[in-house]
């Protein structure tokens, strides 16, 4: 469904990506992992279309989307939530849901400044579709709370579930449980899997916490330094001697620094 | 609870139209006071569509003065010059304004923060200018006339017809910043990236805000041409800009009510401190220091709080912030 053929991603004179290759196939968890500054972020915003790779194509159901500009993804099919949470803070949980759902909506002025009973319905609409997603979420009772007033958590929630509302064909997830306690880990793992299971979505996940990685995915790329060290499925990278050492790797260094 | 609140929103529209309605009235039909009241709805008007651009949309404008001149020489050009009538030339003025607007907005969404502040300013600066340079159109120094409408004979029917307009003209206000398009300017304010990601054109978007703000400080222009009587370069100049600006900054930013609180609270202030020569200028100055100073969302926020404590039981505030500790105890 989604192909990375060698992305080569750099910013200045640091290579980010490296002649990078993977396929994500249809209706699969595929998950991403390495060491911080790996560049796993960088190949999220390579398909948000942020970034723009000095080499390669990444085609999406068959079609190049490096022709597109960022605003224009959505419509392709594709949705991403934020390592560090990018919602519209001064919004409310509602909002920020309903905000998610623009692709959708109709924006035509004329009806929207008289207030015409059309859009008084696709308004009703779109907030029980957002009240659908919170269920999903068990965000329900904050729905009418300001985002910022949430903790980080509830706002990685938020977050997914704005991704959610529009149902793309493929979710972006990066890092959905970082700063997340076990449960609510727990709860997102359990999402993550009836994306797939009940909603049929296509999910390409990066993630630090291994246990997730392990229970949910199908396959899984690792990162190092901008390149594909290993790939197969959850069993197979955990035991690739290569994943172990840069692993290890990162251990060291942090121990170093210390 | 809500439903009280409802009744009170009510309640106060009500009062407000009321008072509009008798207020010829009251005041004994004087001019000078119901050209307050009109000058305060021009300011009404702008104020709410500076802060569609500046509190909604998180795009600064320092030369909204500009789009008021503009508005009221379209009046007096459609009017006098062409011929039109009131009910044709008014909205034509509002069109006028807002393609200006387009033109200054393709440009300006390329531009952020400071520049987008200077773009504007010079744009505010330069208007009076090419009136003035431009005399075979407008009349140079010497300003042009608006043929008054011939349907309102009287000031007192024309004050009705400006009162009208700008209800209506809040209600759609109102209406654009509650929408999907509202929804999409603030999400353009608070973060482009997300925007992007969700599908939000920004340049576009960015361009729309400009223009429905002009389309409507265009109106505003133009009712002020129709009032009275007459426009001439130096009617809105750049203090005439911050002053708007000063009026959703204390009235508070990103609100409806607080643009019209400010519009009428600035208008009102020179009434009565217009005696005393520069004093007008130091009281406004205060005011904003006060208001950016100790309420930042300003004097709207007195009322929002009060609604909250009504709304929200005390202390929920707090068991959100540790919002993973909650969810531990509801499992
Ligand atoms: N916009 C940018 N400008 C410069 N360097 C960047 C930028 N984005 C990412 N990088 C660099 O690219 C590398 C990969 O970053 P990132 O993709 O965020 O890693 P990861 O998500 O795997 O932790 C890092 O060295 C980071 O500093
Ligand atoms: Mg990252």
């Amino acid at each position: 469904m989604l192909t990375f053929n060698d992305i080569t991603v750099q910013f200045g004179g640091l290579t980010a990506v490296n002649s990078l290759s993977f396929e994500v196939p249809k209706g699969q968890i595929y998950s991403i992992i390495g060491p911080n500054g790996a560049g796993k972020t960088t190949v999220f915003n390579c398909i948000s279309r942020f970034y723009t790779p000095s080499k390669g194509s990444i085609l999406f159901n068959g079609e190049d989307l490096i022709k597109y500009k960022p605003h224009q993804i959505i419509n392709k099919g594709i949705a991403r939530s934020f390592q560090n949470v990018e919602l519209f803070t001064k919004m409310t949980v509602m909002e920020n849901l309903l905000t998610g759902l623009h692709p959708l909506l109709k924006k035509n002025i004329f009806p929207i400044a008289l207030n015409l009973p059309s859009v008084k319905r696709m308004e009703k609409d779109a907030r029980d579709q957002a009240y659908e997603v919170m269920d999903l979420l068990n965000i329900t009772d904050l729905a009418n709370e300001k985002v910022s007033n949430l903790s980080f958590g509830f706002q990685k929630m938020v977050d997914i579930g704005r991704a959610m509302i529009v149902n793309p064909q493929l979710i972006l997830l990066d890092e959905p449980v970082a700063g997340m306690n076990p449960i609510e880990t727990e709860k997102i793992s359990e999402l993550i899997l009836r994306l797939k299971n009940e909603l049929g979505y296509t999910v390409l996940l990066i993630e630090h916490d291994m246990s997730l990685v392990m229970k949910v995915s199908d396959a899984v790329t690792v990162m190092n330094f901008g390149k594909k060290i290993s790939e197969g499925t959850p069993a197979e990278v955990q035991n690739d001697p290569v994943v172990i050492e840069a692993y290890l790797g990162e251990v060291e260094t942090h121990v170093a620094a210390k | 609870m809500i439903l009280k609140l409802l009744e009170n929103k009510r309640l106060t529209i009500g009062l407000l139209v009321v008072f509009m309605l008798i207020y010829p009235f009251l005041v004994g039909n004087s001019n000078y006071f119901m050209t307050l009241f009109v000058i305060t709805c021009i300011y009404a008007i702008t104020s709410m569509s500076l802060n569609l651009l500046i509190g909604y949309g998180g795009q600064i404008s320092v030369g909204h003065a500009g789009f008021l001149t503009v508005g009221g020489y379209s009046v007096a050009i459609l009017s006098s010059t062409v011929g039109l009538p009131f009910f044709l030339a008014l909205p034509l003025a509002g069109i006028m304004t807002g393609s200006i607007g387009l033109l200054i907005g393709l440009p300006a969404v390329r531009l952020k923060g400071h520049f987008l502040a200077v773009a504007t300013l010079g744009f505010g600066l330069s208007i009076p200018q090419i009136v003035l340079n431009w005399d075979g159109l407008t009349g140079g120094y010497s300003g042009l006339a608006v043929t008054k409408p011939l349907m309102f004979g009287s000031d007192f029917s024309l004050f009705y017809v400006f009162v009208v307009i700008t209800v209506i003209i809040t209600w759609l206000i109102q209406n654009i910043v509650k929408s999907s398009l509202g929804r999409a300017f603030i999400a353009i304010r608070d973060s482009e990236v997300a925007a992007q990601a969700i599908g939000i054109n920004i340049s576009f978007y960015k361009t729309t805000m400009f223009v429905i703000s002009s389309f409507f400080t265009g109106i505003a222009g133009g009712i002020y041409g129709y009032w009275v009587g007459f426009v001439s370069p130096n009617d809105f100049i750049i203090t005439n800009s911050f002053l708007v600006l000063a009026m959703i900054v204390v009235g508070g930013l990103a609100s409806i009510p607080g643009s019209i609180i400010g519009a009428v609270l600035f208008s009102v202030i020179p009434h009565f401190t217009d005696s005393y020569i520069g004093i007008t200028n130091i009281v406004i100055g205060i005011a904003v220091v006060l208001i950016i100073l100790f309420k930042p969302d300003g004097i709207v926020s007195l009322f929002k709080m009060n609604k909250q404590k009504l709304v929200k039981p005390a202390g929920k505030g707090e068991l959100l912030v540790q919002g993973g500790e909650k969810e531990n105890a509801n499992i």
